[in-house]
């Protein structure tokens, strides 16, 4: 009961961010159909909200209308139509199902490197490191099962490949990581500064390396790789076609449950955390300040190192340069959403999922630009930054920001 | 005004200065009702307040950080007229024998000379009501002896002073009444001629408090803590310890006094093991441990109480039980192989809380959340969890109040009978007086002077502490 209340009173303010934010959406929607907004004199009815039937068909039209358009499709697209779906079961076509389902399976395979990633951000930070360079990892982490699955096509049988490959994703990203977590603690250079520039190098060493005739694919112009899925493919959870959902989401889960774990339940991460919270204290303490250091970055660029892999042997299936995309900076929003908590980032990177992908379906039926999505994303991290605002706005109260984000927020949080 | 911290002085005079403003009552000056709704209000009704922080602009010099906010100006422009507020300033300090240069720099000036320009600051003002916040937290006892004359000169010339301390001397020296705050209520009122300390701790606190933890002899035993020609360069890489030779006993205390920034800390940081030593030789128990970390000192047995127990004793946001084990959680019982024993972890918290009186809701609880006094006595539980041969402990009683500061003093005691030896720093002349066995006094990173029985007295240490320009003491 107790870890129910204390649950609710940390939920209280990202989701209550999250409402805000998705209300402050719907009106700049309606604010933005100049079209319907047009006829608010003539036909206020019609401009606002207006239900009719077309060719035996519902269609809602209007501002407040199209609210209700761009949400739906949001959703839709996010988790499919449930009404779709138990008709598709019913009648067990495989190819119906697929269809059905494949919203909500697309939403779980954009989350997969998210919780990788936010998994990342989330130990350095409890680490007082600020990892900005989970992008930059996750590329060279890519890479490394890229090279990796290459090299051994046809000598090794696959399982065999798809271990090797993702051991090599995950040393590669936690090199990258450890290359700042070392030069913070044997010379004192600002994380920030070095991951940001990694990120840089990483991306330059990506496509240097897909120059390679060996890695690009044949006949290509662009720099991406060859397509590895023949070589090796994580295998999917749900046999079914155009469904790509595998078991690196599974392995993804895991991780959570490893890092909160490894924070909460040993010495290591006991040390992570004093570290992050005050340097200090820790050292008076008799802890390795420089050791935590190391330890968080490297751990941090193995996770995000891990998510690369899994997406270009898995959900992807080849290596591009805009593989990471966004993924690096979104991560820190989600990580910071969720508390810097393990189970909170699973959350997070779940709505963060379901935005991005929901967003996709948004854009083709309603014709409300994706555009708007990053704004509600970029909205909802901003009301998690001022509790204060929420708590004046639903005139609720709740906590405090949770102690470890008041303690990482002060030195100054990056900005996303 | 006498009071623990947390009884409401300082609330109290900032309503009465107008900072805060009272849920009900009133306020009477002169006879007359005064509603303040901020600090100008206050000003003009003659309300000064110098506070424990001091409020002045470094970079200025005094004429200009007393003049700011009440500049006289000589044209329509608003030319400050500078010659005006220095004439006035220079004929404040002759009157009240504040000596202060009007054209220093404020932050080039000591200390006890800024509280100076302080209190110049609200004479300037008019106030005929000045408030002093705790006034001597800061200065040497000689600068305190000094603050005294002015107090009383002022008073003399029918200024009304109103003097916030939690140290007993202090209104027993200066007031002519005295109010005993405690928890937000006028707890007594007495009169200087007749009252004792006692009757005012007693009254401060609410029960019978020990002010002087009993204690008996000390059984002085082998050498455990033996310093040598220890020099030691602080963070500016300026020498801090100019070669200290120390040594200390199992079973006794050793109480080293002086006046913050003479080299104490860093010597703590060099014994334990947190900034290296630049010459000499430090042993514990035998060992040297000029190379060592803190974690290879802790291991001899050594416990640290260190002196900003906020940045360096406890981790706020994280619990009472993890702040608990925080220099001993790789260790059994709390931990195995890495991984942590969490029953163990919160059985052996929940003892030590229990065994220190801590006042907490619970082990979950975080440690910024508690009152200072249960702050530092979740870090002696902590130090004192496991078997040790040496204690430092440097201001153990900072901030503390009287019951607090009891219960500390006790449980030194306590590790001394059982045969530690005990190295208190610190800069209250009660507590190095009320605990320690012998007292060396450290001056200018050196110890000028070690006193034991009755050469330790108020005056000998006073004399010490201010360094050979006050006169010669007891020498070394």
């Amino acid at each position: 009961m107790n870890r129910l209340k204390a649950f609710l009173r940390r939920a209280a303010v990202p989701a209550l961010s999250v409402v805000t934010a998705l209300l402050v959406g719907a009106i700049v929607i309606v604010l933005t159909d100049f079209e319907a907004l047009a006829e608010i004199g003539s036909d206020p009815a019609r401009a606002l909200f207006w239900v009719e039937t077309v060719n035996g068909k519902t269609v809602i039209s209007g501002a407040l209308g199209g609210v209700v358009n761009a949400y739906g499709a949001m959703l839709s697209g996010a988790f499919g139509d449930p009404g779709r779906i138990i008709t598709a079961l019913q009648t067990g076509k495989e190819r119906d199902i697929a269809t059905a389902i494949r919203p909500l399976t697309e939403t779980l395979v954009a989350t997969m490197p998210l919780i990788f990633t936010g998994l990342a951000v989330a130990i350095s930070f409890r680490a007082g490191m600020f990892n900005i360079g989970g992008g930059g990892q996750l590329m060279i982490g890519a890479l490394g099962a890229t090279i990796t699955a290459i090299m051994l096509a046809g000598q090794v049988p696959s399982p065999v490949i798809l271990i090797a490959a993702l051991t090599v994703a995950t040393l590669a990203g936690g090199f990258w990581g450890f290359i700042p977590g070392f030069l913070k603690a044997r010379t004192g250079a600002h994380e920030v500064i070095t991951t940001i520039m990694l990120n840089y190098i990483a991306a330059l060493v990506v496509f240097f390396a897909l120059r390679s005739p060996t890695l690009r694919a044949a006949g290509s112009t662009s720099p991406v790789s060859k397509n590895l899925s023949p070589i090796v493919d994580v295998p999917n959870i749900i046999n079914l076609p155009n469904i790509r959902l595998d078991y690196g989401f599974v392995v993804a889960l895991l991780m959570a449950v490893a890092v909160s774990w490894l924070l909460f339940r040993t010495t290591k991460g006991f040390e992570l955390r004093a570290s992050g919270f005050n340097l200090t204290a820790a050292r008076y303490a008799g802890m390795s300040a420089g050791g935590s250091m190391m330890l968080a970055m490297a751990l941090s660029g193995a996770l995000a190192g891990m998510g690369g892999g899994f997406m270009v042997i898995g959900t992807v299936g080849q290596l591009t340069l805009d593989l990471s995309g966004s993924i690096g900076f979104t991560a820190i929003a989600l990580a910071l959403l969720a508390g810097l908590r393990p189970s909170g980032v699973v959350m997070a990177a779940l709505l963060f999922g379901a935005l991005t992908n929901g967003g996709k379906l948004m854009g083709v039926q309603s014709g409300i630009p994706f555009d708007l999505l990053v704004f509600i994303m970029a909205l909802v991290i901003m009301f998690v930054a001022a509790p204060g605002l929420i708590r004046s706005i639903w005139r609720v109260k709740v906590a405090k920001p949770a102690p470890e984000i008041a303690a990482v927020t002060p030195t100054g949080a990056p900005t996303v | 005004m006498l009071g623990e911290n947390g009884a409401g002085k300082t609330t109290l005079m900032n309503i009465l200065s107008g900072l805060y403003k009272p849920d009900s009552g009133q306020i009477f000056i002169d006879g007359e009702e005064r509603v303040f709704n901020d600090p100008v209000g206050a000003i003009q009704a003659g309300v000064g307040m110098v506070h424990q922080h001091f409020m002045l602009v470094p970079v200025f010099d005094v004429v200009e950080a007393v003049a700011l906010g009440a500049e006289t100006v000589k044209d329509a422009v608003g030319t400050f007229d500078r010659a005006a507020a220095r004439k006035r300033i220079v004929e404040l300090s002759e009157q009240y024998k504040l000596d202060v240069d009007p054209d220093a720099k404020i932050q080039s000036l000591p200390v006890g000379v800024r509280q100076r320009v302080e209190i110049i600051k609200a004479l300037y003002r008019h106030s005929d009501i000045l408030v002093l916040d705790e006034p001597s937290a800061v200065l040497t006892p000689y600068e305190t002896e000094e603050l005294y004359t002015i107090i009383r000169s002022l008073a003399a010339s029918g200024t009304t002073v109103i003097f916030i301390t939690h140290k007993l001397n202090e209104v027993l020296e200066v007031a002519d009444d005295i109010v005993v705050l405690r928890r937000g209520r006028v707890a007594g009122k007495a009169d200087p001629k007749t009252a004792t300390r006692q009757q005012l701790a007693n009254m401060m606190v609410g029960r019978d408090v020990e002010l002087i933890v009993p204690k008996g002899p000390a059984k002085p035993g082998e050498v455990v803590l033996h310093l040598e020609q220890v020099f030691v360069r602080d963070d500016r890489l300026e020498m801090a310890v100019n070669g200290v030779d120390l040594d200390v006993r199992a079973g006794e205390i050793v109480a080293i006094a002086g006046v913050q920034g003479n080299g104490q800390t860093e010597l703590v940081e060099a014994i334990t093991g947190l900034r290296s030593a630049d010459s000499g030789s430090i042993t514990i128990g035998g060992r040297h441990v000029e190379k060592s970390s803190p974690r290879g000192v802790s291991d001899l047995g050594v416990a640290h109480i260190p002196e900003d127990r906020g940045r360096d004793g406890l981790i706020n946001p994280m619990t009472v039980a993890e702040n608990y084990i925080l220099d001993s959680y790789h260790k059994a019982p709390y931990s195995k192989n890495g991984v942590f024993d969490l029953k163990a972890v919160r059985e052996r918290a929940a003892q030590g809380v229990k065994d220190f009186d801590i006042r907490t809701p619970s082990i979950d609880t975080t440690a910024g959340s508690l009152s200072g006094g249960n702050q530092q006595k979740v870090v002696v539980a902590r130090e004192f969890s496991v078997p040790v041969q040496l204690v430092i402990a440097a201001q153990p009683t900072r901030g503390l109040d009287v019951g607090s500061i009891e219960y500390i003093h006790r449980r030194l005691v306590e590790q001394r009978d059982a045969g530690a030896a005990i190295l208190i720093v610190s800069t209250e002349l009660d507590e190095v007086l009320a605990v320690g066995d012998r007292i060396a006094v450290m001056f200018d990173g050196r110890i000028v002077g070690i006193l034991t029985g009755d050469d330790a007295t108020y005056e000998n240490l006073g004399l010490l502490m201010g360094g050979a320009s006050f006169g010669g003491g007891v020498a070394a």
